[in-house]
């Protein structure tokens, strides 16, 4: 994992005490609430319902148990008690008190964290693919290259006021765990035939995905940038967007509305312009550094030892088969700890279970955890002969549910029951779905469903990339849900389609229920949902819900 | 002539330059590109700095309006211009608050004319904040400041 050295920890300190600095100011009525607010924003204060949110960035969703645990002790100490893992791998407080906010700032800062640009318009926390280092089908590790556009990107003189917010994940498998195209840039670790007949490492760009109000899947603007060129091509995509990125209207401010607007072929002109101009600038970091920050992320001691569990109790096998991911050493796997327990508040974590958290990292995964955009936590390196020690300790403390990817592991936004902007509750929607599916017993017939569920447009709850996706809005005064079908964040991206008219709270339970029995009915083989979705199309859901 | 676009050389609060204070009037970007004896030119958000990359020999003043400090277009047109060899007096204007000012300097702003002035001490801490940096920008061209990356493997 990577280490700070002084370079890196001065630059945190410098930060909480610019802030303390500005929040002193504004109390001193040096600054007006307009001027402040993009700077806390800056830091991760936000205002909501009933009391400050803190977002914590967690770069890449990597941490180790001692951040986890001081993660945990900021929930007791200045929270209730609990924190909400986030989808972009981020952990938010929804119960700040703005004096305590600066003393959790140096609080982070002690154990190598902050909340540096997890909002505002500038480059937000740089997310990856949550079994980045560990899974089998990776074709390098994805996050040295994160870490060093995390670096470049914090405190960029030039991009902090950018026309909107902006979102950068980096892969580097076939398969997309990180929701890639739906980013701002999305970066894939590649391949590429050298001219000498060897091959090199590069990264491929899509420029323009999102959700929100308006959702785009990013196209490609370039199939191959080499690695000492990264930055500065990631420098033209972003100079390009600073300069014409729409700022009339917040709505349409996004990069994904340039590229829509200009065209994905003009906005890809533009940028290699300006990347001509930036390569003879020299902006790019020494190679070097590169090298220097791979080692961190190097494997840990694997051991040899057994292969496979001991599947006599039927409990842990479902779990297992469930909830673990195919490492690259093969006595080992990364173990998903489900943030879904049925009934619960989808990526909530208490103190206490933050605490157990790191103690079974330290134990059974090299003290390393991940966070998933799907707002679960990952152990990536288990040994499979540790299993069941691991499993047995989650089910004591409520953490082992075995519903990974299944209609239970379903994201939500925190909706109206603590966000400002919402139109809708999505918690006590999620909640209600879980509890029926699995008291039906339904959840495992149904395999791999992917449910979402945002209380606004803004999209939050990734509504848009759902198997099954629901938003929730206001009309007249009534929360009403609309139904969309068929969307993906994977390697087969897609967006969802809405079904039709909305449905109350009761109703839209009842219209999940009615489209899984259209699949069930329908499926042919080992059809997932979404691919009995793709083949048969929209009407026979139509026709089962409103016909 | 009255000039209504320019800021009058008592508007500057911070310089970091030795050669006189620029006084003349500034036009606009399309004005400069017109009239061969303008010396002084405003850019506003929307312009694009590199129309006047042919006129830069002429050019002693740019001024770089931000009318609200939200609008981070100005970044872009100071380092655009700094990066095409443009040595003469870049003057930030507009709403230019404090927090901005650390930023504003490394791409390339070496005058400020804030609208409201701003608390000195305030604003010297401000120019303070960084002892080092992690990108390349303005102030590390020709390795005038190493950045960080630079610095570990020197």
């Amino acid at each position: 994992m990577y280490k700070y050295d002084n370079y890196d920890q001065q630059m945190v300190d410098a930060r909480v005490e610019e802030f303390r600095d500005q929040a002193r100011r504004r109390l001193e009525g040096k600054l007006t609430e307009d001027q402040f607010k993009p700077l806390r924003l800056m830091n991760g204060l936000y205002l909501q319902l009933h009391a400050y949110m803190l977002r914590v960035a967690i770069p890449y969703g990597t941490l180790n148990s001692e951040q986890m645990i001081a993660l945990g002790d900021i929930a007791d100490k200045y929270d209730r008690g609990y924190g909400h893992f986030t989808t972009r791998q981020n952990l938010q407080y929804n119960w700040i008190k703005l004096e305590d906010a600066a003393d959790i700032l140096a609080d982070l800062a002690k154990v190598e964290m902050h909340a540096i640009q997890t909002s505002g318009n500038c480059i937000r926390n740089i997310s990856s693919d949550h079994f980045a280092g560990a899974a089998h089908d990776e074709l390098v590790d994805p996050r040295p290259y994160a870490e060093l556009l995390r670096q470049w990107s914090s405190f960029h003189p030039e991009f902090t006021y950018l026309p909107r917010k902006f979102k950068i994940a980096v892969i580097a498998a076939e398969k997309d765990r990180a929701a890639m195209r739906l980013h701002d840039i999305g970066i894939q670790i590649v391949k590429n035939d050298a001219k000498d007949g060897g091959s090199e490492i590069g990264a491929r760009f899509f420029v323009g995905g999102g959700m929100g109000r308006t959702p785009m899947v990013a196209p490609m603007i370039r199939d191959f940038v080499p690695l000492d060129q990264l930055i500065t091509y990631a420098e033209a995509c972003l100079r390009v967007y600073n300069r014409y990125g729409r700022r009339d209207n917040k709505y349409k401010a996004r990069i994904k509305i340039l590229v829509h607007e200009l065209g994905k072929d003009e906005y890809t002109r533009q940028v290699e312009e300006e990347f001509a101009h930036l390569l003879k600038q020299g902006v790019e970091p020494p190679r070097e550094e590169l090298e220097r920050i791979k080692p961190y992320f190097s494997d840990p001691a694997f051991e040899d030892g057994p292969k496979s569990v001991d599947r006599s109790d039927p409990d842990f096998a479902v779990w297992v088969d469930r909830n673990t991911h195919r490492h690259k050493h093969d006595s080992y796997v990364s173990a998903v700890i489900s943030l879904k327990p049925v009934g619960g508040i989808p990526g909530d974590a208490t103190g206490e279970q933050m605490r157990l958290m790191a103690r079974l990292a330290k134990q059974y995964s090299f003290d390393e955890l991940r966070i998933m955009h799907t707002q679960n936590v990952v152990l990536p390196h288990v040994k499979i002969g540790d299993l069941h020690a691991l499993w047995t300790e989650l089910e004591a403390a409520g953490l082992g549910s075995p519903n990974m990817d299944t209609i239970e592991d379903m994201i939500a936004c925190p909706g109206l029951d603590y966000c400002s902007l919402a139109n809708a509750r999505s918690i006590p929607l999620a909640q209600r779905i879980s509890e029926r599916f699995d008291a039906s017993g339904k959840t495992s017939k149904l395999g791999e469903l992917k449910l979402k569920i945002s209380g606004c447009i803004n999209a939050c709850g990734h509504h848009h990339a759902g198997h099954i996706g629901i938003l929730g809005v206001d009309r007249k005064g009534v929360e009403n849900y609309q139904l969309s079908l068929g969307g993906s964040e994977a390697e087969d991206v897609s967006l969802a389609k809405i079904t039709g008219p909305g449905f109350t709270e009761d109703g839209v339970i009842e219209a999940v229920d009615t489209v899984t029995n259209v699949y069930l009915a329908n499926k042919q083989g080992e059809e997932r949902f979404l691919d009995t979705y793709r083949r048969i199309g929209m009407e026979p859901f139509k026709e089962a819900l409103y016909g | 002539m009255d000039n209504p676009l320019g800021t009058s050389p008592d508007d500057v609060q911070f310089r970091f330059r030795d050669d006189e204070v620029a006084d003349h009037g500034t036009v606009t970007v399309d004005a400069c590109c017109e009239q061969t004896n303008a010396t002084a030119v405003r850019i506003e958000p929307g312009d694009d700095a590199r129309v006047l990359l042919p006129h830069l020999d002429r050019i002693a003043l740019v001024e770089v309006n931000f009318p609200t400090f939200g609008d981070g277009r100005g970044y872009s047109a100071a380092r655009i211009l700094r990066e095409e060899g443009y040595t003469g007096e870049l003057r930030a204007v507009g709403d230019v608050g404090i927090d901005q000012l650390s930023h504003m300097r490394r791409c390339g702003f070496d005058a400020f004319a804030p609208d409201t002035p701003l608390d000195e001490e305030d604003a010297k801490r401000a120019f303070a904040t960084w002892e080092n940096v992690y990108q390349h920008a303005v102030d590390t061209r020709g390795g005038a400041r190493r950045t960080i990356p630079e610095l570990r493997h020197e």
